[in-house]
């Protein structure tokens, strides 16, 4: 199975604005190993450094220090590996669904051989009918459901999800947590989510790693041990959300915490 | 029953008013001040406005769309036939206005046609020159925009240049120009080109300076190269503001047209203007600013037309 991803030590630091001071240190020696086929989320405080993390990831920004690992693989760039579907759906609104959705086979110049993929994913996400409409003609939830076709389309073997559902309303929200572990259990890839709400982490993961202030490091991993399909209004939901709350307090940061219940 | 009665009065509006325009012509006593044309021109251009909406009448029996449509501009139309009507009345049975500078519509409209052979000769020149200008004009524009907006060090060397020269009016390079370029034609072209260039610079350069950076992240995400990135994110995302520049740049071309070919030409609208009021006459001087509304309109539209089609996935249009 692929899609292992490896992080050793990495340190990240940005330049701070005024070039007088110090850097501003966002991930502090950060190590994790994440399983292939797994799905994980990273949550914390605002502003410690998940979103940057994920990048690095992705391949969209570098490690100051510390190396991370695809399949053995070292990571440096972007790479037809990894899919990233971002905070709000980006779509291109100049382009159609189908077109926005076969943009990254396009650009690797393998559509001719996939054109196939194209429609299957429109229909994974349930947007037949939608093809030719263009991103503003659509709703923000089919919005979200075509921006994650466009990231799956390539059959990435890590899917990394930046806030993927944070400007959706609750309803579709929960519709498409669903419909992301759906397509996460048939196409059998790993799945790294950065999430504000605790609740969502515990419904979809198998571990959510729990990252403190910045400078940045993991604080705890949890494993969340239920069985899927899993129930929202479980009472273990309510041991799962004390104990994440409970590392987040650690760090002293109570007024911080962000999450919805 | 009523709806569709006021409808087809409504349709009649224009017909009456031509009828009115044509018993003024021959029952109110003309001042005798205006030189007398060798026909009625003036009726010959409500005859061809009449015969037109007729058919635009006829069409709407067969087709709703057409139908709505010349419902709905009758009474503009009827404005526009009762316009000239007054116009016709202060011009020649008054003397209201100084005759010189204000001929009868039938002085008017006999310059269009029995010099439509010239005209149109002189029309094709100014095209052809508006033409090769604003091409020229437009593909330097874009590809130095494109530099400028997307390589960060060619806006930094070649932005204060193009913010320093691109704001000098064109008509100020006029006398340069003239005398530098080998012929006149030549320095035309580079004075029209000019006045397109800087627009289409600006606009292009800024329209992809303001694409927002999560754009470019997808699509390095997605595999996409340097040029694929050019080609088909930084383009199509600048599209709108490329539009707005060559919009600006083709009302500034028209400007300079003008000045160019009423500064040393021999030939174009512009020019005729220029020497028909030279040898005082008016009649002349309204015929060509009539056809340069025609074309500066017709223009517009076009670029509209090609626009709303290239910019079909964006949600507000401008109206035109």
């Amino acid at each position: 199975m692929v899609g292992e991803i490896k992080i050793e030590n990495v340190y990240k630091r940005f330049p701070n604005i005024d070039p007088t001071k110090e850097d501003v240190q966002a991930l502090n020696g950060l190590s994790l190993n994440v399983e292939a086929g797994s799905f994980i989320s990273l949550i914390g405080p605002s502003g410690c450094g998940k979103s940057t993390l994920l990048r690095i990831i992705g391949g969209l920004d570098k490690a100051t220090e510390g190396k991370l690992y695809i399949d053995g693989q070292e990571i440096k760039k972007p790479g037809s590996d990894r899919g990233f579907a971002f905070q709000g759906s980006n779509l291109f609104p100049w382009l159609t669904v189908e077109k926005n959705i076969a943009f990254g086979l396009k650009a690797r110049h393998v559509y001719k051989e996939n054109k196939k993929d194209v429609d299957e994913f429109i229909k994974l996400v349930g947007l037949e009918g939608f093809e030719k409409s263009y991103p503003h003609q659509l709703s923000g939830g089919m919005q979200q459901r075509a921006s994650l076709a466009r990231a799956l389309v390539g059959h990435p073997a890590v899917l990394l999800l930046d806030e993927p559902l944070g400007a959706l309303d609750a309803f579709t929200r929960m519709n498409l947590q669903d419909e992301i572990l759906n397509i996460w259990k048939k196409h059998n890839m790993t799945m790294i989510m950065v999430t504000h709400d605790v609740d969502e982490a515990i419904y979809m993961s198998d571990k959510v790693v729990v990252m403190s202030a910045r400078p940045s490091k993991v604080e705890a991993v949890i494993d969340i041990d239920l069985p899927r399909p899993r129930a929202r209004a479980q009472d273990t939901f309510q041991e799962y959300r004390t104990k994440i709350l409970n590392v987040l307090n650690l760090g002293g940061q109570i007024d911080d915490v962000e999450y919805y219940l | 029953m009523s709806k569709r009665l006021y409808a087809w009065l409504k349709l009649l509006l224009p017909f009456v008013a031509i009828a009115i325009s044509v018993l003024a012509y021959y029952f109110i006593a003309d001042s005798g001040k205006q030189k007398k044309t060798d026909h009625p021109y003036y009726l010959f251009l409500l005859g061809a406005i009449g015969a037109v909406f007729l058919i635009a009448v006829i069409a709407g029996l067969f087709k709703d769309s057409i139908r709505k449509d010349t419902i709905e501009r009758a009474p503009l139309i009827t404005g526009a036939i009762v316009f000239l009507l007054l116009l016709n009345i202060i011009t020649t049975k008054t003397t209201l206005l100084p005759t010189l500078y204000f001929p009868s519509l039938d002085r008017i409209v006999g310059v269009l046609i029995e010099n439509r052979v010239f005209l149109i000769q002189n029309v094709f020149d100014s095209l052809k020159l508006l033409a090769v200008g604003f091409l020229w004009g437009a593909g330097v524009g874009f590809f130095t925009g494109l530099a400028l907006g997307y390589f960060k060090i060619v806006g930094y060397w070649i932005n204060p240049v193009t913010k320093i020269i691109g704001p000098i009016p064109t008509t100020a390079w006029i006398p340069l120009a003239l005398s530098t370029f080998p012929t006149t034609h030549s320095a035309n072209i580079f004075l029209i080109a000019f006045a397109v260039w800087f627009p289409v610079t600006l606009m292009t350069s800024s329209g992809i300076q303001s694409i927002n950076n999560v754009n470019f992240e997808v699509s390095r995400t997605l595999g996409a190269s340097t040029i694929y990135q050019i080609l088909h994110v930084a383009i199509p995302a600048a599209m709108p503001s490329i539009f707005l520049g060559v919009f600006y740049g083709t009302v500034s071309s028209f400007a300079t047209l003008m000045a160019v070919e009423m500064n040393g030409n021999s030939s174009g609208i512009g020019w005729y203007i220029n020497w028909q009021k030279s040898v005082m006459m008016y009649d002349g001087v309204y015929a060509g600013l009539i056809i340069i509304a025609l074309i500066c309109s017709l223009s517009l539209t076009l670029l509209f037309k090609v626009r709303d089609k290239v910019l079909i996935w964006q949600k507000g249009v401008i109206k035109w």
